[in-house]
């Protein structure tokens, strides 16, 4: 074997969401590299998401002039988004691009924006996808001039006898440097810089709009020019902090929530080196030895969309009704083109409250059990609430075929199964419990591993 | 040794002084008697103040809303030249006794008019350009509090605002229904395994503390509750239903000092005059019963409630007969012992205006760290770092 199952788990568990035992056991015969390289794909068909039509950009004039009423473009708008978040969360469920959605994930709460503009976003999630693993200074800038992040951070105010400062300050303290690498001097004279990028209203595209423009002297970071938007992006990425702040974000993300600083400033350093090139930082990343070590497994909360996918994918659930997930991402706090605010999913602990992790535990056997809803039939003092419960599994919807799952694993024990379905042991205490009924089918030990809260850990 | 100096020394002694506090035997037998508590009712999606305390004496009120703007005649006349709004009638009563407290022009500097991001504000009580990931009621029970119980939102989800770093308040719809969940043998015997190992202080112990927690507070909640008996009738609404299980829970003795409900549909662009009486008659007809019934249970000299919206809305109406995002509004507290009662500082200014929006004089913050100090008996600064003084209303 090139690959131990174990790294395979954990590797899968961080570039994509999750693996089946079958699959891992085919993949453990390449070496690392070859797997990691596998998934670092620039472009190619799939790639990007095209639910939404460019012909929507107009869709408010076009409501308007069918005399649609505002409460009815609402609604409209509202329908719109969902329709693109679904359009995700399918590619989310279906792509062998995993790493590519893994990385857009990051991309997306990292320069996190909600407009009411459905074709807008998708293309600022599309600007995501296309730089993914290339030049984080090339999206930058296409980040920057993109539709959704000029109206979300008021840049189409942005004019230079009132200089709206929002973008400024948001670009230094959120997608670049970090709070307390820039004065308030600095944020003044960067959003006069980008004073006069907009863009066109009527086709979506970016637009200079000189006249609103302050073409004079600006003092940024000390150094004095007639700095544009571009020169400041340049000066931005010229700034090891940026590699720095970057580094340690995605450090966060892939390896561990707690950082290891040496060695965050190291992999800041090999960014800064490669021109900022993504996926060099990330393949640096998963070929390191010390990615594997004990204290980097199991260690970080799954993200609600990193659980859900996770779930649907490991099982193979076929969904009836995408509402249902639209609607759990939500509820378990994590709605793809809903954060919160700009400075996005906060992530981590903040997922876990007493209500998302009893949920986290039903969930398994509400989805995964086909309509039976093991969890209310055990219920000691049965009432009408019982009702609910099943009425609540029906809109689920799902399908699971079971046969090929047992048949996959039939052989393993319980000692085996949990490997395969979970990063870190639960007490021994908890094993010998689920030992102690002999008559658990391989079904049943495999819902009562995926409903423990050692399930939420990746 | 007593036996809570006994309890402490043997926790040390065998390790496991990393187990939450509810675990602590003596800290649950301290009696729930005569715990001050706040009742916290979020009104959803921006109210439009200027139709609920009508400043009917202003001619540019009329002048700025001809379609929705409401006639004296069909206004409850207060002081100061206001008046509820006529959906409002049975919280006069209230008004009249000295029990509620009207605070006029409360905000906040640069104002955020998107609705989840000034629900945010409110939630965290961060600065406008400022993003915290803990609400301030989750700080609160960060650092005066040991149980997750003592912040109860009655929801199916919590709110930013019980969220804290080690404690979160607890979402409860329905008690039974979750405390059958969690008694389902399966998910005990998970919590009851975790409560003899060590948690550590990784991920993993943090599943198992919030799991432990979960099901100790919910059990708590239940066997206390279980045995109330409040016969008293609310209005058959959602808000309604969610007080008087509020009022249960006071009932029952339980130590919260935090409670929090939501009502939405104040969002009101269009159409707006049926909508909002609507939505007040609601709103004021089941805080009244909520009140009478605390009366009733001998439990009102405890409680304060507390009303928020995460704005007010713009002063000049739009023309579907609505209200646009607007800024600064007005929160109600109700209270046995207010320090200020009635309406309790100047009137909206419909003439100055910040682009078409109220200027805000109040500080939420100083509303919050006058709740905190003086009715929560908490340090308000460790929770509030905005440098505002309290505005002592209780």
């Amino acid at each position: 074997m090139a690959t131990p199952l174990g790294q395979i788990f954990h590797v899968y568990s961080r570039l994509g969401f999750g693996i089946s035992y079958a699959k891992a056991k085919l993949l453990s015969q390449k070496t690392l590299n070859e797997i990691i390289n596998g998934l670092i794909v620039t472009s190619s068909t799939g790639t990007y998401l095209t639910e939404i039509k460019k012909e929507d950009i107009l869709l408010k004039k076009e409501a308007m002039d069918n005399g649609m009423t505002p409460k009815e473009y609402q609604k409209l708008i509202k329908d719109k988004l969902q329709e693109l978040n679904i359009s995700w969360t399918k590619k989310l469920l279906n792509t062998e691009n995993v790493l590519l959605e893994k990385q857009t994930l990051f991309w997306h709460n990292h320069f996190a924006c909600r407009v009411r503009h459905p074709y807008l976003m998708q293309e600022l999630n599309n600007i995501h996808r296309k730089f993914a693993f290339s030049s984080f200074r090339d999206m930058l800038v296409e980040v920057s001039k993109s539709p959704a992040m000029l109206i979300y951070l008021n840049n189409q105010q942005n004019k230079k006898a009132h200089p709206n400062e929002n973008f400024a300050r948001e670009l230094m303290e959120l997608f670049t440097l970090g709070r307390g690498n820039y004065t308030e001097q600095d944020v003044q004279e960067v959003a006069r810089a980008f004073t006069g990028w907009g863009f066109n209203k009527d086709d979506g595209t970016f637009e200079f709009k000189e006249k609103q423009h302050d073409a004079g002297e600006k003092t940024i970071f000390t150094r004095k020019g007639n700095f544009g938007g571009e020169d400041v992006i340049n000066m931005l990425i010229s700034n090891k902090q940026t590699a720095y702040f970057i580094t340690k974000k995605m450090y966060k993300y892939y390896v561990n929530e707690n950082v290891n600083e040496e060695r965050v400033k190291q992999l800041a350093d090999f960014y800064y080196q490669n021109q900022y090139n993504t996926g060099a930082l990330i393949k640096k990343i998963f070929t390191s030895t010390w990615f594997y070590d004990a204290e980097n497994m199991g260690c970080n909360i799954k993200s609600p969309v990193d659980y859900l996918i996770g779930l649907s994918r490991q099982f193979s659930i076929s969904y009836s009704n995408y509402d249902v997930l639209f609607k759990l991402q939500r509820v378990l706090g994590q709605q793809l083109f809903y954060p919160p605010n700009v400075a996005g999913w906060p992530g981590g602990k903040t997922y876990i409250d007493s209500t998302t992790l009893v949920l986290r535990m039903k969930l398994p056997s509400l989805i995964l059990n086909n309509g039976e809803v093991e969890i209310a039939d055990k219920i000691d003092d049965p009432d009408d609430q019982k009702k609910e419960e099943v009425l609540e599994n029906k809109k689920f919807g799902t399908t699971v075929n079971w046969g090929v799952i047992i048949e996959e694993n039939k052989n393993l024990d319980l000692d085996k199964l949990l490997k395969v379905y979970l990063l870190k042991s639960p007490s021994q205490k908890i094993t010998d419990k689920i030992k102690s009924d002999p008559s658990l089918g391989v079904k049943e030990m495999i819902l009562k591993i995926v409903s423990l809260p050692e399930y939420n850990l990746a | 040794m007593d036996r809570r100096g006994f309890i402490r020394t043997s926790s040390l002694a065998s390790g496991y002084f990393l187990i939450p506090g509810f675990l602590k035997p003596l800290e649950n037998l301290r009696p729930g008697e005569g715990q001050k508590n706040i009742v916290i009712i979020q009104l959803s999606g921006g109210n439009d103040w200027l139709n609920t305390i009508v400043p009917y004496k202003n001619e540019l009120y009329y002048k700025k809303r001809p379609k929705i703007g409401l006639k004296e005649d069909k206004l409850i006349l207060l002081e100061k030249d206001l008046a509820f709004n006529n959906s409002l009638a049975v919280l006069k009563q209230f008004y009249d006794s000295g029990e509620m407290a009207i605070v006029n022009n409360v905000g906040y500097p640069n104002p955020d008019r998107s609705h989840f991001r000034s629900m945010d504000i409110w939630h965290t009580a961060s600065s406008s350009n400022e993003f915290l990931h803990t609400g301030w009621l989750g700080r609160y029970l960060d650092n005066d509090c040991k149980n997750s119980y003592e912040g109860i939102e009655v929801d199916n989800y919590l709110s930013l605002a019980l969220k804290g770093k080690k404690l979160n308040g607890l979402a409860v719809k329905n008690i039974k229904q979750l405390y059958n969940e969690l008694k389902v043998p399966y998910f005990n015997d998970i919590a009851q395994a975790a409560k003899s190992d060590v948690l550590n202080e990784d991920n993993q112990g943090y599943l198992y503390k919030t799991l432990l927690e979960t099901s100790s507070s919910v059990d708590y909640i239940y066997e206390k509750n279980k045995i109330v008996n409040n016969t008293f009738e609310y209005p058959n609404s959602e808000l309604g239903k969610q007080l008087k299980d509020i009022a249960n829970f006071i009932a029952s003795g339980i130590s919260t000092k935090v409670y929090y409900v939501s009502m939405g549909g104040f969002d009101t662009h269009a159409a707006q005059l049926d909508r909002q009486n609507n939505l007040l008659d609601q709103y004021a007809k089941a805080v009244s019963a909520f009140i009478v019934n605390l009366k009733g249970l001998n439990k009102w000299d405890d409680t304060t409630v507390f009303t928020f919206s995460e704005f007010g809305r713009r002063v000049e109406e739009n023309a579907s007969a609505g209200t646009d995002h607007g800024t600064a509004g007005n929160v109600f507290l109700f209270g046995k012992n207010l320090k200020k009662k009635g309406i309790v500082n100047e009137l909206p200014d419909l003439e100055n205006l910040d682009d078409g929006d109220l200027k805000y004089h109040v500080d939420f913050r100083s509303i919050y760290k006058n709740i905190l100090e003086d009715w929560l008996q908490a340090d308000a600064n460790k929770i509030i770092s905005a440098n505002v003084n309290p505005f002592k209303v209780i």
